[in-house]
């Protein structure tokens, strides 16, 4: 039987095991719009395009699924760019339906038409434009390959409101096969053998590990290895979760406000075992001087990843749990190499721990609310099980410093291209993933006004998300800055705010405010508790700095301490 | 160092603008660049010059490398490879100059396409060496407009570029 271009869509979107779309109408979604009419999808209705998309990469980061979103030409699909940039730094699997204006009239400058697959390009990792309603099944199909396998991004397909209107026979293919698009899973054989050799004659390893482990399902695999060959890991932002945060052998994020032990763990160490990460700047410091002493294994899905940055000495193109699954059966079979492993590296246990005793995170307590305290209550009111989403800004730091990821997949943050904005309308997809969990969003007063608009969102689907707004009435990160490098002059940072408590409640939700601290566990447990939509406002130390902090362009060593 | 870099892709339309894209959005330059579809009409071949160090060309080899529609990717630098460009050029020619056109069009075995009372339109083929050399003779002449083609390249001997059966991209 023949279907529809938007009947099409529908059933295509079922047969990839789709529950949710996050959308939003307009002229050109209209055929597609109608035909969701009585499907047993759940449809997500946003407020802002852009909340749409990133409601989708939350829904997926918390899941492990491809998230998708629908939304319509011209400025619908032009207000995605910053959430497919956003999945598309991070990697996160994505389909992104965009309409279209009639084929016919495809480039005329019709109305609400833009060239969304030209603007897209540069952030997507492929994109379709399908013009003949014969291919959209395969092209579909072909999407969602691409975005989950290999190296995971966003895939934009482009869909022209005549292509949803017109009909053609309907078969979901059961196999795609794309000849120029064939991911390295399996690390070359020869690459492990020689990285474990450099492993088994270490003294001094790290295992610095990303987003690559949290994506591949590693997690375990890096925990085994970590523990049978007493190997310390530091995390990067997107890394955090893949080891449980209370382990011994953790280190905390390295960086630029990683901790002491990480940072000086990578400066001292003589072997850098990479994980699915990228030497971002962020993470690296100044590259000339980062493990000045360390040779480098790296193990990367993603080919280009691999020495871009830093030149690395054993290059392993691979899925890291794959890797990591044959690391670990090596490091069993040879019992020889590995024998005398735990009394070769004690010595640089010891000292690690020596650093994580000395120079633990921290901060001074003074009689004004600090934000670092409000998240370690937090944490420890949710016993680090809470699936917490970031904005961006110093409040991300203190969240990423003091609370204590447990699980891959509870640390949502946009790491790479840094979102604000990003970190409510990610709470609403991890709370759509997971209706019984609790999932907050830890922002600043900056950020939530950049999509604050889905108030009205949580509010149609009671969607129990908590902000949290750490409310210290700046931009407070280009503040630190420039406190600390531009002599106080705080143009621009210095922001007056809605009271947010009334603005939660003019939308239908629920709104506290927070203002000291023998006040914090009791507004937070009632928060928790309530099963609303709910924001806090908390007021906190005007001028307080995130710390540890490597200034921008030194080495990592150089860290500014409280 | 100069390169010059051979893709089978797709023949789709598209696929142009994501390798262009690459290299602008990296601020690097192509200095010529050749289309056309290759024996299997599904594939094209295109041959792009460019310049940069090495850590900058192994970016760019393997970015072309994770484009969807990128097949394969060769560095000719690589190998032994033989090069040609086409160039048209439309010289000023009078009767003072005519017969000097003519010999040393000759002599790069060249041929006069298109005449007129004042000009000669000449076409020539060959290496980049070789096309240097015919320009600059001509040059002292009068050139009044020159187009080029860009370079193709092909492996020498037995050797082809051919897509693999079951290519694995980007392996070690």
């Amino acid at each position: 039987m023949k279907k529809t271009g938007a009947q099409i869509i529908i059933e295509s979107l079922k047969a990839e095991g789709v529950k949710t779309i996050f959308c939003y109408p307009g002229g050109a979604t209209l055929n597609i719009t109608d035909a969701f009419t009585n499907t047993d999808l759940q449809q997500i209705v946003v407020r802002h395009e852009q909340a749409a998309v990133h409601a989708a990469d939350g829904y997926s980061r918390a899941s492990g699924k491809v998230g998708v979103s629908l939304v319509t030409s011209g400025p619908g699909a032009t207000n995605t760019v910053t959430g497919i940039a956003t999945a598309y730094m991070d990697s996160i699997p994505l389909v992104i339906f965009s309409c279209q204006v009639n084929t016919a009239l495809i480039g005329n400058d019709a109305f609400q038409e833009a060239d969304i697959v030209g603007i897209t390009r540069p952030c997507t990792k492929h994109s379709y434009l399908v013009k003949d309603v014969k291919n959209l099944a395969q092209t579909i199909k072909e999407a969602f390959h691409i975005a989950r396998s290999g190296r995971p991004g966003p895939v934009l397909v482009d869909i022209p409101k005549d292509v949803s209107a017109s009909l053609a026979e309907f078969k979901y293919p059961d196999k795609v096969n794309i000849r120029s698009y064939q991911p390295t899973y399996t690390g070359h054989p020869g690459q492990i053998k020689k990285a474990m050799r450099l492993i088994a004659n270490s003294k001094r390893p790290v295992l610095y590990t990303g987003g690559g482990i949290i994506s591949s399902g590693a997690a375990g695999e890096l925990l085994h290895l970590a523990e049978k060959l007493s190997i310390p890991v530091t995390n990067t932002l997107m890394g955090l979760g893949g080891i449980p945060g209370n382990h011994p052998l953790f280190l905390g994020m390295l960086g630029m406000h990683g901790t002491y032990a990480a940072n000086m763990a990578i400066t001292e160490s003589d072997l850098i075992i990479a994980m699915g990460a990228r030497f971002d700047d962020r993470a690296t410091g100044k590259t000339d001087e980062f493990a000045p002493h360390a040779k480098i294994i790296h193990v990367d899905i993603d080919p280009t990843s691999i020495s871009k940055n830093i030149k690395v000495d054993i290059p392993i193109v691979g899925d890291t749990k794959n890797v990591l699954t044959k690391m670990i059966e090596i490091a069993e079979e040879d019992n020889e190499a590995f024998k005398q492993q735990h009394k070769r590296v004690s010595e640089w246990v010891d000292k690690i721990n020596t650093w994580k005793k000395d120079y633990p995170l921290t901060y001074q307590k003074s009689g004004i609310l600090k934000p670092q305290y409000v998240i370690e209550r937090i944490c420890e009111l949710t016993k680090g099980k809470a699936i917490i989403t970031t904005e961006v800004g110093q409040h991300q730091m203190w969240a990423a410093q003091f609370y204590t990821f447990l699980k891959p997949r509870t640390m949502l943050t946009s790491g790479g291209l840094g979102t604000m904005g990003f970190g409510f309308p990610a709470a609403i997809g991890a709370q759509v993933a997971y209706p019984k969990s609790l999932v907050i969003d830890i922002a600043g007063d900056g950020s939530i006004q950049m999509n604050i608009q889905e108030l009205a969102t949580v509010v149609q689907y009671n969607l129990p998300v908590k902000v949290v707004i750490l409310n210290n009435g700046f931009l407070g990160m280009p503040r630190q800055w420039q406190e600390l490098f531009y002599e106080k002059r705080y143009t621009w940072t210095h922001l007056s705010s809605p009271d947010f408590v009334k603005v939660a409640e003019a939308y239908g939700a629920v709104g506290y405010r927070l203002e000291e601290e023998k006040d914090v566990d009791k507004v937070l447990k009632e928060a928790f508790r309530n099963n609303r939509p709910t924001f806090i406002d908390v007021s906190v130390n005007p001028e307080e700095c995130v710390y540890p902090m490597v200034p921008a362009g030194a080495s990592l060593k150089e860290m500014l301490l409280v | 160092m100069r390169h010059t870099i051979s893709l089978l892709v797709e023949n789709e339309f598209g696929v142009l603008a994501r390798v262009a894209n690459l290299f602008s959005g990296r601020g690097f330059n192509i200095e010529s660049l050749c289309v056309a579809e290759s024996l299997d009409p599904t594939i094209s071949t295109m041959t792009i010059v460019t310049r940069g160090n090495d850590a900058i060309l192994e970016q760019i080899l393997k970015q072309l490398n994770k484009l969807i529609n990128v097949i394969k990717v060769t560095d000719f630098n690589e190998m032994d490879y033989v090069s040609r460009e086409m160039v048209i050029v439309k010289v000023h020619a009078d009767d003072k100059t005519r017969e000097e056109i003519l010999r040393i069009t000759e002599i790069f075995r060249g041929k006069i396409i298109d005449v007129s009372s004042k000009s000669y339109t000449i076409m020539i083929n060959g290496d980049e060496e070789k096309l240097k050399g015919f320009l600059n003779l001509i040059k002292p002449l009068g050139i009044k407009e020159l187009v080029r083609t860009g370079t193709i390249a092909m492996a020498r001997g037995e050797r082809t570029i051919k897509m693999k059966e079951n290519h694995i991209k980007g392996g070690e």
